[in-house]
């Protein structure tokens, strides 16, 4: 029955605290909204993965290798097809597209698809019948983006390579692409049949050759891997169904929104701190009537369960409210990310992640309500009699089990929530690191505004300083609210400052802008006078030398594959297709780990007429007939190399012995042309091989006409706009981050809610102090500045605590997450601050509006009441 | 009733030991009304507050009712007040967001289990008292609609509503003007007689103090005069089968003191 009155005072006190309270239930509301959205959304996108994994691949098995397919597995395929097995490939390139009437040009994406690809979904076309027709003669589609590239419009002529083709339609729908992948790369599609006429597959040419298989039976598939599964492997040729993809893909998505979760978790924790802060002032107000329920016999712990129940049913409307709001972004999440997720992703309630919503919600509120809330518990009934009494402070068990059991709280979600538990504890620590940061900053504050009070000030400042440390400050909360805030929009800016700047490829003047590749040897030389009259500075020309692994030390790859998993180098490095050249210093990007780099001691190259292979040359050891190498030290680790290794290559049928003689380490990430493998100059100059050419050329229309130059003259050499190609990966981090800001905005919200919450519920015991005030002769212009300076002084300490904080997240973020360098954004930085600053002393003075209009007479009588 | 036995009460203040009370003995006797006044700071409330068991002594007991406060824990003091005590404050003290009779109620729903009452039972025992107090118009109202003697006597319904064996009033007329005041008295005396509860009094007010039995003086933690202005009716009882009149003072007495 003690229950039950808990109850009954629980709602009898609640009626007029839920008004007060709405900060409480909008923290919660929001954190759980945000949480909701991401698992209904994940939900959604997996469950429309499964659903359409056969789509998304366009057939139940493929087939894939960066080279041309061997002959034995063309034969595997030619009797397929005389079995009439349904098998049909597709082929895709990269080179120049030159629209002959309005001459624009661009480096593009080409397929030659085989005529019934792809066997499930349905591609959409206009005109419609566009798609069929490019098996009809020399015929084009292509995605809507290539009309825009190229000012095209249907009819007109595309020269791609040595061919021409008509351009019939725009393809508007492509099961088997992701968004991201027809913005990055613009496609056209011919017919495969036409595509030697292209004369684009030479030597050295990036292409991609897969077979697409229609099998819907299990069996099928797996009869086919039993009969061709060494084949395979032998020849290094992918092999994959529409269940890998779609678990790829699902992986994909799972890691993508778990970081996303990682994001919602921490708006669900801001909304905590919202809700702490909340209860402790609203307790602090209860604290005369819950010395006088105790005076009236009222046990400890029926008071406490009746605040605790009041809790539990804000926590409750709060989380079904959240329920609401994060189903309503649920729908809006597929919009934001539409660049980036698979087509037809369809939306479904999930009232799996409803309820999840609704129970992480009550329980979140509840750990974080409960430290405040057990202070009823030692309320003493003398206040009721003196309101100044203030009990001897005890040691109190219960607050520290209630401050573990939220601390076990936050970090087992996160560890639930983090892709991998590691990553969750490092999260978790991540934040209690913040959390404690910003609440030792706080005390630093009010120990600082008392030692450093500015005692020559005007009254205003001085009050408003001292109303810092004065007794019942909100200094600690708010500073956490703010900083917290500050820390989380500062984080996501910075890191977004760096990657930014990492994906900027043209970083100012001297640098080059345009790319030419697959240039043939023959070509090398023309190209080079060709676009070095026009380049305004000196052209790099690095050669490409394709080649495969064969041996490691003297044991042949085949055998190395067959060892146990622990003692084997990574299969993947072992049966990728390099790509390696040779020069005589090291570039920007690269930094020397072990060994030493070829310095003065060139070697002589070749037999002049070989191939330049097992050449007679002088080295720095001495070994003859064994070229030096430098290897990128992540290659060495999966290759389980080291210094003094032997390694051998095959360039196209002609073996190379190599020894590694140094290690470097390589930034991806800069625009240069990085390779895992350097040999030593004189070894490969007369290998087979293709050259890369940077060059800088100024002027958008100088480039374009380059281009189409370039491409009547050299029809296989493609040309890669960087300034295009910045547009493209611009485009891209913009929806990417599109994402991240969506989830972002719950976090700065949740911040101002709880910034909100920690001002307006201490807003009574503001407006008591300036009634005071008022009483005494302060005028409201006194009053607003005494506020305005409390305001000011403790949104721009809390937010630049927040900020030094969010410096240290973006960098450690920035170089371990992402691995690119960290850019210290400062004005970007400076607004977070000015905002978040500004956004406190507008929602202070709102807030204490009262205490501004008011006649001092009748806030005192309703205080006191 | 209340016996209190060698009572101090020492509080830190500024780092420094402050004697709040010092060694009081005091003796009331049931169904009496004793009034204990004294300056600012002389121990009042803090007297108060001890013999209601709403904090522990320094040194001393007190025993209320055959019961030891000292030996009941905080829940098993809270219990107890339940049981045997009701309170009247200077501020009233209504819970602001519960309504007159809500208030009323509370006492009684804090030991519904221990008197097995129904809800409906309950509700009817509070309009009740809020009619006797003359407030049954004014039940679902909430304190801050309320005047200040009306929340008093709200308060009153209140601190009579378990039937309390003591009631504890800290200066109950100091929030009121002069006349509502009296009206207050009046109706808590008139509580006091008819439900033969023992009324402990602290005020300032020396007309007040004047209505009581008894008169207890504190000065800097001590008492310094213990005066007996009439019969308690227990006595006034006594008085009668003695052969005395009801309104016969039993004459100054001096107990305790420096």
């Amino acid at each position: 029955m003690i229950r039950g009155f808990a109850a009954r005072l629980a709602w009898r006190e609640g009626r007029a605290a839920y008004g007060r309270l709405t900060v409480f239930v909008s923290s919660i509301a929001l954190g759980v909204g945000s949480l909701v959205a991401i698992h209904s959304f994940r939900a959604d996108v997996q469950r429309s993965i499964g659903e359409q994994a056969r789509t998304l691949l366009g057939a139940d098995v493929r087939v894939s290798s960066n080279r041309a397919f061997p002959e034995t597995f063309d034969a595997v395929l030619d009797s397929m097809a005389e079995q009439d097995r349904e098998v049909a490939r597709t082929t895709t390139l990269v080179s120049m597209v030159l629209d002959t009437r309005s001459q624009g040009i661009r480096l593009l994406q080409v397929q030659g698809v085989a005529s019934g690809y792809p066997y499930y979904g349905e591609v959409t076309s206009t005109p419609d019948a566009a798609w069929a027709e490019i098996h009809e003669g020399p015929s084009v589609v292509a995605d809507p983006a290539v009309f825009i590239q190229l000012g095209a419009a249907v009819g007109d002529t595309l020269l791609i390579g040595e061919a021409r083709f008509v351009l019939r339609g725009e393809v508007t729908g492509l099961p088997t692409e992701l968004g991201f992948q027809t913005a990055i790369g613009p496609r056209v599609y011919i017919s495969l049949d036409r595509l030697p006429s292209t004369g684009l597959l030479t030597f050295g040419s990036i292409a991609r050759y897969h077979a697409n298989f229609r099998m819907p039976e299990r069996e099928d598939r797996d009869e086919f891997w039993d009969r061709n599964g060494e084949l395979l492997d032998a020849n290094q040729l992918e092999f994959t169904t529409a269940g890998i993809r779609a678990q790829e893909m699902s992986s994909a998505v799972e890691d993508f929104s778990r970081y996303l979760g990682l994001m919602g978790l921490t708006a669900l924790f801001l909304g905590g701190i919202g809700v702490a802060s909340a209860i402790n002032v609203y307790i602090r107000e209860k604290v005369v009537s819950v010395a006088v329920l105790r005076c009236l016999g009222a046990l400890q712990g029926t008071i406490f369960t009746a605040y605790l129940l009041q809790a539990a049913g804000l926590a409750l409307i709060g989380s079904i409210l959240g329920v609401g709001l994060g189903t309503a972004v649920q729908w809006g999440l597929p919009l934001a990310l539409a660049g980036v997720l698979p087509a037809g992703v369809t939306t479904q309630v999930s009232w799996l992640a409803l309820g999840a919503g609704v129970a992480l919600g009550v329980w979140v509120a509840i750990m974080f309500a409960l430290g405040p809330l057990l202070e009823v518990r030692g309320v003493s009934p003398l206040i009721a009699l003196r309101h100044d009494f203030e009990p001897a402070k005890r040691t109190d068990f219960r607050r520290i089990g209630a401050f573990l059991l939220l601390a076990l709280t936050l970090v087992g979600l996160t560890v639930l929530e983090a892709p991998t538990p590691d990553q969750g504890i490092r999260f978790a620590a991540a934040l209690g690191g913040v959390g404690l940061s910003l609440w030792a900053m706080a005390r630093v504050l009010i120990l600082a505004a008392r030692r450093f009070f500015p005692h020559r000030m005007s009254y205003p400042i001085r009050q408003g300083v001292s109303n810092l440390f004065r007794p019942r400050n909100q200094t600690v909360s708010v500073t956490l609210a703010l900083g917290f805030g500050a820390f989380v929009i500062g984080t996501v800016g910075l890191v977004e400052a760096s990657l930014t700047q990492a994906f900027t490829l043209e970083a100012g003047a001297g640098r080059w802008n345009l790319l030419l590749f697959d240039v043939q040897p023959d070509q090398r030389e023309s190209v080079e006078s060709f676009v070095g009259s026009r380049s305004s500075g000196p052209l790099e020309v690095t050669p490409l030398v394709p080649s495969q692994l064969s041996a490691i030390n003297g044991i042949p790859v085949e055998t190395l594959l067959t060892l146990p998993e622990g003692e084997r180098p990574s299969s993947w490095a072992m049966r990728r297709e390099f790509r390696h050249t040779y020069r005589a210093e090291l570039s920007g990007s690269e930094v020397m780990v072990a060994g030493d780099w070829w310095d003065d001691e060139v070697a002589v190259g070749g037999d002049g007429g070989g191939r330049g292979t097992g050449a007679e040359r002088v080295s720095g050891d001495g070994v003859a007939g064994i070229a030096r190498i430098s290897m990128e030290v992540e290659l060495a680790e999966s290759l389980r190399v080291g210094l003094g290794d032997h390694v051998t290559w095959d360039f196209a049928g002609v073996p190379v012995e190599s020894r590694i003689t140094s290690l470097r380490s390589v930034d991806w990430a800069r625009f240069e042309t990085n390779f895992y493998v350097i040999f030593e100059p004189g070894v490969l100059e007369e290998a087979p091989q293709t050259a890369v050419i940077l060059a800088r050329v100024d002027g958008e229309q100088e480039r374009a006409e380059l281009q189409r130059d370039l491409v009547v003259r050299f029809a296989n050499v493609a040309v890669l706009d960087l300034s295009l190609l910045q547009q493209t990966i611009d485009a891209i981090l913009r929806q990417a981050n599109q994402g991240i800001r969506f989830l972002g905005v719950f976090s700065t919200v949740a911040g101002v809610l709880v910034l909100i919450g920690a001002l307006a519920t201490s807003r009574y015991q503001r407006m008591r102090e300036s009634a005071l005030l008022k009483t005494l002769g302060a005028t409201r212009r006194v009053i607003l500045q005494i506020l305005t300076v409390e305001y000011a002084v403790l949104g721009s300490l809390a937010t630049t605590a927040g900020l030094v904080l969010a410096i240290g997240a973006g960098w450690m973020m920035a170089r371990t997450v992402f691995e690119v360098p960290f850019r210290l954004d400062l004005v970007r930085i400076g607004g977070v601050w000015l905002w978040v600053t500004a956004v406190t002393v507008v929602v202070g003075l709102i807030g204490s509006r009262g205490a501004l209009s008011r006649p001092p007479l009748a806030v005192l009588r309703d205080v006191a009441g | 009733m209340i016996r209190a036995e060698g009572l101090s009460k020492t509080y830190m203040s500024g780092g420094q030991p402050l004697r709040v009370l010092d060694r009081v003995d005091l003796h009331l006797e049931p169904e009496s009304f004793v009034a204990v006044v004294g300056p600012s700071g002389s121990g009042k409330t803090t007297l108060l507050g001890l013999l209601a068991g709403l904090d522990e002594p320094t040194e001393g007991t007190v025993t209320v009712a055959g019961q030891n406060l000292q030996a009941l824990t905080e829940d098993g003091r809270a219990r107890f007040r339940a049981e045997n005590i009701g309170f009247v404050f200077q501020t009233f003290h209504l819970l602001a967001t519960l309504t007159a009779l809500e208030n009323v109620m509370v006492p009684m729903e804090l030991r519904e289990r221990a008197s097995r009452e129904t809800g409906r039972s309950i509700r009817a025992r509070a309009m009740a008292l809020l009619e006797r107090v003359g407030l049954a118009d004014r039940a679902s109202h909430y304190p801050a609609q309320l005047s200040g003697g009306e929340q008093q006597r709200v308060a009153l319904a209140r601190a009579f509503a378990n039937e309390p064996r003591i009631l504890f009033a800290d200066e109950p007329t100091g929030n009121l003007d002069r006349k509502t005041g009296q009206r207050v008295v009046d109706l808590m005396e008139e509580l006091n007689q008819e439900r033969r509860t023992t009324l402990v009094l602290v005020t300032h007010d020396v007309d007040l103090a004047a209505r009581a039995h008894r008169t207890i003086s504190l000065e800097d933690g001590r008492v310094v005069a213990d005066e007996r202005n009439r019969a308690n009716p227990e006595e006034g009882r006594a008085a009668k089968r003695d052969g005395r009149s009801d309104n016969e003072p039993s004459g100054p007495s001096k107990q305790g003191g420096p």
